[in-house]
Formats: C-alpha cells, structure tokens, sequence
C-alpha cells in the first residue's frame, strides 16, 4: 500500500501544484471568473449540483463503457479478418482511415434518422472515434510474430486456426491492448461528441449536454464542475484498463511492472 | 509411443538450392549431393562450419523444404529449433504440453501427459513458471520436452545447446544422452562442437561449407557413458576435426 501511495505521489504533486497555480492566477486577477472559474469556485459547483451532475454522469458513463465495447469488438473483428485476408486489408484499410476524417456532426442527424433518439447512435459515433487504434496496433500485433514461432507450430502439424490460436492471437494482445488504452483515452471526449451532434431525448442527455447548456447560459463553474467530472472518469478508465491488462496478459507485465 | 521401429533414414544425393536476397538474388547451393543415413533408436551428429547447410538439411527432414535432387526417406520428424521458441504466454508445462494440444487434447488431459516426463526430466517444481522465470538450460529442456512429446519417431535439433554456457552444456549433454536412453528415439543432431558430437552420437558425419558436402563419415564405436578424457574420444575428436581441415597438432 505505501509502495502504491508512493508512485501515485508524483501526479498527486503535479495535480496540486497546477491546481494552486490555477487557483492563484484567478484570484489575482488575471482573468474574469465568467471565463475561468477558480477550482474552488468548481469545487463549490460541484458540490452543490451533486445530483444532476451525477445523474447525468451515469448516463455518459454507460455510453463510454458500452461503446468502448463495441469499438473494442468491431476494431477485433476487424483487425482479424484483415491479418486473414490480404484481399480484405487493401478493400478495408483505406475506407478504415478514411472514416477517421469524417466530422461526426455531419452524420449525427443520419445516425439518429436511421436509429431513433436512444442510446445506439452515440454508441456507434464511439466506436466510430474509437475502434481505428485498435485495428491498426492489433494488425500489427498480429502480423509481428516470429516467423520461425509459426515454423515450429507448423512441425508440430497445427493447423491453420491452431497458429492463431496459440501463436498469434496471444502474440497480438498487448498490442491490442495497448490500442484499447488508445481508445480509452479518447472515448471520453468520444461521447462529448456523440451527446453533442446526434440530437436526443431529455432521458440521454448526459454530461456533453450539460456542459453545453452550461457554458452557454453562463453557468460557467457547473460546465467545469462537470468537465473535471470527465477528466476524472478518463484516469479512472486508464488505471481500471491497466488492472485488466495485468489480468489479460500476465505474462506481458512483470519484466515492466514497475513503471505502473 | 517410444518409436523403437520405423525411424530409418536415408538421404540419397540430395541436392538443395535457393536464391538469396542477401547475394543479389544469387543463387546459392546450400547442399551438394548429400547422401547419410541412421538406423533406427541412433544417434546422428552432423558437424561442419556455419554455411554448411545444417539447417537446411533439418528442414528438409522435417518436410519443411524439398530437394532439388536426389531423395529423402524420412519417418514423421519434428523439429527442435535453435532458439528454444518457447511461447512466452504459456506456462513451462504448457509449453512441454503443446504438441498435445494440438493433437487435440483439451488443456487439463494434455498437463497430465507431460506432467510425468516433465519431473522425470528434472523440471518439477517450474511447471507453473513463464519461459522468461526460466534459465536457459531449463528452457532447451522445456524445448526438448515439447519436441518429445510430439510423438514422432523421429527428433531433428538444431544446435540445442549452443548458447548455453559451458557448465550448462555439458549437463545438458548427460541429460540428453539419459533422457534417450530411456526414450529411445532416431536424432539427428546438428552442432559444430565437434566434441559434443562424438560425446553423444552413434555416427557422426562431417560436412565442408558452402556448398554443403559430406567430408567424412565417422562410426563411433565407443562404451557409454562417454568422458571428455577418454582416449578414444579424444582420437575421434582429431579425427573429425582433421575432416573438417583443422590441423589440431600446433
């Protein structure tokens, strides 16, 4: 427990000294509070917007997870029929990068033409933002394995699937993984973006509305209240991805356990 | 499971080619008219400097390649590559147990069947442990385990022991020589420690460089266990060595 507390220390640290920093340059001055509120102003938001900056968390929370999930899979799925099918990787990879060029709030009235005003249309703007690392680390993943591994798996008469099996796709998982991270990281924001440009029914608003409506009613502390909300929810997502990696890929972690 | 029947054989003229990209697209021969052959349960070494084609003979054996000429007459082998190519996610035991898996047995079953060799062959207490927890000579025996239990008649090493240290080697090379004694299989085993090949071998054939040829064809007719110091050894070692146009004298 202490060796933990010791290595969170540093972004602790960092964390309290640009919050002091923050919290400084406002107070003397330097900038109206109407554009930047200071952290304790946000603090004091926070504190007593509790309820509907938590309602509206559960419901961004729920659509980061699940579509995360759903980039995770289609990425997958993805990633493994291109490794399979060289026909597939020329037909597929441009159209794959191309898509990551797309302005969301182009498609966001298509998406809830076709799917209605529930949650499936910020799911699919989420997996949309989110799925191209994970294609493009667990191709690579899967294509990095040592040739002679695959020689050896082919004396020992394994077949096709086999080398998948055992060779590759444990091969590629930290590389997947280390796509997931890539995802993660931009599935917070990727949800801002689906809440934003797909209009939607009071029920799945969520926190992206929120700060919306906040920061152009000048609300400006209850927008950053809900924004450090997010910022919260991303590390937490980051770490929590972590643990699982240790889970997942035990044998990927300890010889660089300690720079976690 | 012990194929102690059926391991013969007989490479007959055998001839093998390839383009190199490293030479320019060149041609390059890696065999010439290769003829040897091992009776079934022997021992046989092949000796010879790097670029004699050693590695391409295994393949060959291993239905990996095939000739350009002549003919190869091989039973099911399997190989044991130089590096020890242990799946760094899987366990020693699983590793040791992977032929089996891909034979189809379901995980737990596959354990079980190693797991008896697995302590006889001096690994117990490792069978949970990565390959990287491992040391190396420990890992050549996960390798040479998993290559065992692919039940073929059959075993080609490549180098086995190579890059070990030379403590390690020569504990490796008494472990070889009493695995096979009690699971008697054909082996073709490739080095260029000369001495490690009459330590271990039944016949020993030396080979010359680029293109790969057959120099000289050596029986070894002597009592094991084998020492380093015995006489006979030493001679044999003179011998080869002087096939292979090493002048040992000075």
């Amino acid at each position: 427990m202490s060796s933990r507390a010791a290595r969170m220390l540093p972004a602790l640290v960092l964390a309290l000294a640009l919050l002091g920093a923050w919290e400084l340059y406002v107070d003397l001055g330097g900038v109206e509070s109407e554009l930047l509120p200071a952290p304790h102003a946000v603090a004091a938001a926070l504190w007593s917007n509790g309820g509907l900056v938590w309602h509206n968390f559960t419901i961004t929370a729920e659509q980061v997870v699940l579509g995360l999930g759903l980039a995770l899979l289609a990425g997958l799925a993805l990633a493994v029929a291109i490794h399979l099918s060289p026909l597939l990787r020329r037909a597929v990879y441009p159209l794959a990068v191309g898509s990551q060029a797309v302005p969301i709030p182009v498609i966001g009235v298509l998406l809830v033409f076709w799917w209605g005003f529930g949650l499936f249309p910020k799911l699919v703007v989420i997996a949309l933002i989110c799925f191209f690392p994970v294609v493009v680390t667990t191709v690579d993943g899967l294509a990095a394995v040592d040739p002679e591994q695959a020689k050896l798996l082919r004396t020992l008469d394994a077949s096709r699937w086999q080398t998948f099996r055992f060779g590759e796709l444990p091969a590629a998982l930290p590389a997947a993984l280390s796509g997931a991270r890539i995802a993660l990281a931009v599935g917070v924001i990727g949800a801002f973006i689906a809440e934003t440009s797909t209009p939607s029914t009071e029920a799945y608003s969520g926190l992206g509305h929120e700060i919306m409506s906040d920061a152009g009613g000048f609300q400006t502390a209850r927008a950053y209240a809900a924004t450090a909300v997010l910022f919260g929810f991303a590390v937490a997502c980051f770490y929590a991805l972590a643990l699982a990696e240790r889970r997942l890929a035990p044998w990927a972690n300890q010889s660089r356990g300690d720079t976690r | 499971m012990p194929a102690t029947q059926g391991g013969e054989i007989a490479l007959d003229r055998v001839s093998r080619s390839y383009r190199s990209r490293s030479r320019g697209g060149n041609e390059v021969q890696a065999l010439a008219e290769v003829s040897l052959r091992a009776e079934t349960g022997e021992l046989l070494a092949v000796v010879g400097p790097s670029g004699c084609g050693k590695s391409t003979l295994l393949e060959l054996l291993c239905g990996l390649q095939s000739p350009d000429g002549g003919t190869v007459a091989c039973p099911p082998a399997v190989l044991m590559p130089q590096r020890d190519l242990l799946l760094p996610w899987l366990s020693a035991l699983d590793n040791a147990a992977l032929a089996l898996r891909i034979a189809g047995l379901p995980r737990e079953p596959a354990r079980e069947r190693a797991q008896t060799l697995f302590v006889e062959l001096g690994l117990d207490g490792f069978q949970s442990a990565y390959p990287r927890e491992l040391s190396g000579g420990m890992r050549q025996r996960v390798a040479f385990l998993r290559t065992l239990l692919a039940g073929k008649p059959v075993l080609c090493l490549d180098e086995p022991f190579g890059a070990l240290d030379a403590i390690t080697r020569s504990e490796m090379q008494e472990w070889l020589a009493r695995t096979l004694a009690r699971e008697p299989r054909t082996v073709v085993l490739v080095t260029h420690d000369v001495e490690e090949a009459v330590l271990l071998a039944d016949r020993v054939t030396v080979m010359s460089a680029r293109p790969g040829r057959v120099v000289a064809q050596l029986e070894v007719e002597i009592a094991r266990p084998r020492a380093r110091t015995d006489p006979n050894v030493i001679a044999l070692r003179e011998r080869a060595l002087a096939a292979l146009g090493m002048d040992t004298s000075r």
